[in-house]
């Protein structure tokens, strides 16, 4: 089978793509989670606040790579 | 001496490709935004419109890529190319008319691969490139983008499963909104490069340009317009399949699907691995679905994996009559002959489909299977 196709490469989509599609949704989350506000109180902690928005940054950074490799793909 | 006028309707037929593509592929980023409301259905295609024509020009690193390796580049003339692009066109149409997300680089591949074997016979198709590079990774990428958004959609729900509802769907529509321009983005840079590549090729077969030309500024503007245009008409009945005739489609789960799409589309790319963005982007659907412990409309998945399966022998079947006929019946007159027929068959589709039309409005109508009685599940 390997006349056909490059196995490795195939491997190497499969597991890079597993761990930044997952990831990033789950970082996304973990910010939501963070910025949720407590049912009884109404409030936040400073804290969380701080580490919500430093999940959605990852998140930024992380689409900004995407781009990043759009442009610079080389055939 | 170049034959002029053939070579003008090539890269007219090779823009009108490029429409359907846009059109037919909308939905890969915008289905699931649609679907759950992240995006009013005008404001969707209008941004994903937007980002394809970005994308176009954003690179040019697999432009010329799609026939080489895939039939051999002498078999390619220009009346070949042009039955091929038929064929690519046809199917396209057929399959948005049945609301079916298949593949336009299929199509177009399978237009090709016809029209080269009506032409030169078995040894004008590299065999081992079309396993390799279209049949192997068909089936790698809807299986490898469904698990990602399975294991994505799980963590999401888990993390955020004590975060209020309201509050939680309002945020993820902000990420949906994100995470399917990144889809568009690489669908545009993927998908108007595969035309841009055939203008190409025929700019040179029609001896137009140098074997070693770049492609031309006006080919990445038109290229980039008419799959901008293309998207921005929308093809909602394919929209409408994705967005909810595959499961019900929650806003986290929406992000996590479009973010396994975008990931495996651009990490594949890079790697110089092409995949079919509809693949990607229905394997991404469906894993979503069972990653959220949502029911799958099966009946719906089993259409969209025949139509998978179809799609390159039936673009084939097309590609080789046309080019068949056009050798029978010799130079121009062949060549008209195709496009009358081609363009008939595209206006009664186009009729057809006005009959039962789906637009902005009722793209998001509660899904109804098609009346089978029998065997269905009681509702509770």
């Amino acid at each position: 089978m390997s006349e056909y196709f490059d196995a490795g490469a195939l491997l190497r989509v499969v597991v890079v793509s597993l761990l930044l599609g997952a990831s990033i949704p789950a970082i996304f989350a973990l910010g939501v989670r963070a910025l949720a506000t407590d049912a009884p109180s109404g409030t936040r902690p400073v804290i969380r606040t701080v580490a919500g928005f430093a999940c959605f940054a990852l998140v930024v950074v992380a689409v900004l790579l995407g781009i990043y490799s759009i442009v610079k793909a080389k055939g | 001496m170049t034959d002029v006028p053939l070579l003008v309707l090539v890269v007219v037929t090779a823009l009108v490709f490029d429409f359907t593509n846009g059109f037919h592929d909308t939905a890969n980023a915008m289905a699931t935004s649609i679907a759950t409301g992240a995006l009013r259905p005008k404001a969707a295609v209008l941004l994903s419109a937007v980002l394809n024509v970005v994308g176009a020009f954003l690179s040019l690193a697999v432009a010329a890529t799609i026939a080489s390796g895939i039939v051999e580049q002498d078999d390619a003339t220009l009346s070949v190319v042009f039955a091929g692009l038929a064929g690519g066109i046809l199917w396209n149409l057929v399959t948005w008319y049945f609301g079916l997300p298949s593949s336009s680089s299929h199509a177009i591949i399978g237009g090709l691969v016809g029209a080269v074997l009506a032409a030169a016979g078995p040894s004008g198709v590299i065999w081992a490139g079309l396993i390799g590079k279209v049949v192997v990774p068909a089936v790698v990428a809807p299986v490898a983008a469904g698990v990602v958004a399975l294991i994505g959609t799980w963590l999401v729900y888990r993390i955020t499963r004590d975060v209020p509802g309201r509050e939680r769907t309002q945020e993820f529509r902000w990420g949906q909104i994100g995470s399917a321009s990144m889809v568009s983005l690489a669908h545009g840079t993927n998908d108007a490069q595969k035309t841009m590549g055939i203008i190409l090729l025929a700019l040179i077969a029609g001896g137009a340009l140098p074997d070693d030309a770049a492609v031309p500024t006006w080919v990445i503007i038109a290229c980039a317009l008419a799959i901008g245009l293309g998207t921005y008409l929308g093809g909602w009945r394919v929209i409408r399949t994705l967005g909810k005739g595959l499961v019900d489609i929650e806003s986290p789960q929406g992000l996590a699907a479009e973010t396994s799409s975008a990931v495996v589309i651009l990490v594949s790319s890079n790697l110089g691995f092409p995949l079919s963005t509809t693949h990607v982007a229905s394997g991404s659907i469906m894993g979503s679905g069972v990653g959220r412990g949502s029911q799958v409309r099966w009946s719906t998945a089993r259409r969209m994996a025949v139509a998978w399966l179809v799609t390159l022998p039936a673009a084939a079947v097309v590609g080789f009559s046309a080019e068949v006929l056009q050798s029978r019946l010799g130079g121009t007159l062949g060549n008209l002959v195709v496009l009358v027929l081609l363009v008939g068959a595209s206006t009664a589709i186009f009729v057809a489909a006005r009959r039962s039309s789906v637009n902005h409005e009722n793209v998001n109508e509660e899904w109804a299977e098609p009346a089978r009685p029998a065997r269905r599940p009681a509702t509770v």
